[in-house]
């Protein structure tokens, strides 16, 4: 075995160019697999991070009639929050649809009630804690952008109570949050509590409870159901299989590339070797022994290419994931947690598991045209024939 | 002697009183001439933008205040484009798409085509006597026309505007002005009524401009071309099936 490793090892060496252009090419595909896998690992972790922070926390009740995809489902999709969740660890929020008019514009927005002084959820509520003849809101830089809205700037809303008659009063921005979570921003108003309350005449009333992560064991309650992380991070977690499916397509292609490269190298260095095959059989080589000298040669350039990828892959893997990759505006308008930064999260498993299965698939790939040894008549391979 | 010029006056007095009718049977005779059991209409919507005007024409067959049923007829974007309404639900078809969708939530408060009024608002066509209670505030002279005043109190919660003022024709028990109130006391939209017709036994606006009030803009006219009073309408036409026809 030692002796077939120092042969492939000289032979593929001696090889000269040919064999550093299939390294190279191959430890691209090291390099971009797990740049690629690390970038994902990163929005998945910032992702779910930042939605449970800022919109999920532990999980939450929804009101028997809550559907967040069907807005018919607000107008009966309130009652009185339970009792037994009236705690510190609980944030009861309602929801109402409305519509403001900034610059004399018609526009529909979802007013969410939050009390100021909830700690379950990391937004800056406090800001609405502000009194004074105005309703006071709070906004992302989604809606104040879609709205031209600043801070300090007014507002009229526009919303229909609990019975369905129309109000209306004058608010002002008191706040505009930088959040990643655009379930938290795009066209949501966030107002006090309480003053919702009064404005939809629904008195301690509740659309849904957010809980804290310290929040074990949810009681079961009449008119409501919990949601857990799971469910309310399901559409996230297709998302990011999706992405991950969509991802592995090009670096399979990747992939494909340098292992066709290697597969040529392999093709071509049995035909342009046949002599020495046919000697090392007429020597007394077992034919098992000729395959597995070439695999070796081949599944080396997956060794080598680790060595080189390291080389210029390691500093700029640590390069990315200290600066980060900044993400275009546009993706602000795909509806997902998405940071403006997103830092690429590596892990040993990763790095490991990605060096594995490309070992294994250039072994795999040497192996195949070696088959064609086993068939050779040693007097004609000497003679420089390939039968 | 002081019984003698008593009587005459007593009966001054009650004869303006006479003359004044109470504001909710003022509100009777408006009803009486704006609502009836079926409509048939053919009308225009001038929708004054920023820097042009479109002007989308319809026909509608409506009964009572819960059900209408409109095909748009021009421009040739809007052709086909029909809406129905049952109760408090709107579908709407779409030619394009050939789709049938049911508008619901904030698609109910977008303006209809960009006008100044939203779904919602076609949605409500109250009979006014009925959830009103209307205080006569004062007279005024609309267009040279002597009109009373009516303040409207909603006296039911389930009503879209808590409160309206109404400038009602003395002569012909028509609305020529209404304001709409939000609860807290804002002004919301303002309806301007115009060219009143003799349809019948009734005095009928044809012509309406609504302002939101809230909104930029000079307002949408609408002007009604024909209309028809109880009419027979074919069951079918008001069917989600209709749409699609």
């Amino acid at each position: 075995m030692i002796l077939s490793l120092k042969l492939a090892y000289r032979n593929l060496i001696g090889a000269g160019l040919r064999t550093w252009l299939s390294v190279i090419v191959l430890s691209m595909s090291y390099v971009v697999i797990i740049w690629m896998q690390g970038f994902l690992e990163g929005w998945n972790q910032q992702a779910r991070r930042d939605t449970i922070e800022q919109e999920i926390g532990g999980g939450q009740y929804w009101h028997a009639h809550y559907d967040p995809y069907d807005s018919l489902t607000l107008k009966e999709s309130h009652a009185p929050a339970p009792a037994v969740l009236q705690s510190e660890n609980t944030a009861p929020i309602l929801i109402a649809q409305a519509t403001i008019y900034p610059q004399g514009r018609m526009q529909s927005v979802v007013l969410k009630g939050i009390d100021p002084a909830q700690s379950v959820l990391a937004l800056l509520t406090s800001a609405l804690a502000k009194k004074g003849a105005y309703l006071p809101v709070l906004l992302g830089e989604r809606a104040a952008k879609s709205a031209n809205l600043r801070v300090g700037d007014q507002v009229t809303v526009r919303w229909r109570d609990a019975h369905g008659t129309y109000d209306a009063r004058e608010a002002q921005v008191v706040h505009i949050m930088d959040t990643d979570v655009p379930t938290v921003d795009a066209g949501t108003f966030w107002v006090p509590l309480e003053d919702l309350r009064s404005m939809l005449q629904m008195p301690r009333e509740a659309t849904l409870l957010v809980v804290d992560e310290t929040f074990n064991d949810p009681p079961s309650l009449t008119g409501w159901v919990f949601r857990d992380q799971t469910f309310l991070l399901e559409d996230f977690t297709s998302m990011m299989k999706m992405e991950r499916v969509s991802s592995a397509i090009m670096y399979t292609i990747l992939l494909a590339l340098a292992l066709l490269a290697i597969f040529d190298t392999q093709v071509l260095s049995i035909f342009r070797r046949r002599r020495e095959i046919g000697t090392l059989i007429a020597l007394g080589m077992t034919r098992g022994g000729v395959i597995r000298l070439f695999t070796i040669e081949g599944a080396l350039h997956g060794v080598l290419a680790v060595g080189v990828a390291a080389l210029y892959g390691v500093p700029l893997l640590i390069w990315q994931a200290h600066v980060g990759l900044s993400m275009p505006e546009v993706v602000d308008n795909y509806g997902m947690a998405i940071a403006s930064t997103i830092y690429p999260a590596y892990s040993v498993r990763l790095v490991v598991g990605t060096v594995l299965l490309v070992m294994a698939a250039v072994t795999l790939i040497s192996y195949l045209p070696t088959r064609r040894i086993a068939r050779l008549n040693p007097t004609d391979a000497i003679r420089g024939k390939l039968s | 002697m002081k019984k003698q010029l008593l009587i005459p006056f007593a009966l001054l007095t009650c004869g303006a009183f006479a003359q004044t009718p109470s504001g909710h049977s003022i509100l009777e005779k408006v009803d009486a001439n704006m609502t009836s059991e079926t409509s048939i209409t053919t009308s225009k919507m001038i929708i004054h933008g920023r820097r042009v005007s479109r002007t989308i024409e319809s026909r509608s067959w409506s009964t009572g205040a819960d059900n209408a049923f409109t095909e748009y007829l021009a421009p040739a974007r809007e052709r086909g484009t029909k809406m129905l309404k049952l109760g408090d639900r709107l579908w709407m078809y779409s030619p394009d798409t050939d789709r049938t969708i049911q508008l619901s939530g904030h698609m109910l408060r977008q303006s209809v085509m960009g006008s100044d009024l939203s779904y919602e608002d076609m949605m409500d066509d109250p009979r006014l006597a009925q959830i009103y209670a209307a205080e006569i505030v004062g007279t005024e002279a609309v267009e040279e026309r002597p009109c009373w005043v009516l303040q409207l109190t909603a006296n039911e919660q389930d009503v879209a505007y808590q409160s309206r003022k109404l400038w009602v024709d003395q002569e012909r028990y028509v609305p020529v002005r209404e304001e709409l109130y939000a609860k807290g006391g804002k002004l919301l939209k303002r309806i301007n009524l115009s060219g009143f017709k003799r349809i019948d036994e009734r005095w009928y606006p044809m012509r309406m401009v609504f302002k939101d009030m809230l909104k930029n803009g000079k307002g949408t006219e609408f002007i009604v071309a024909t209309i028809e009073f109880n009419a027979e309408i074919p069951s079918h036409i008001l069917t989600k099936a209709a749409l699609r026809r």
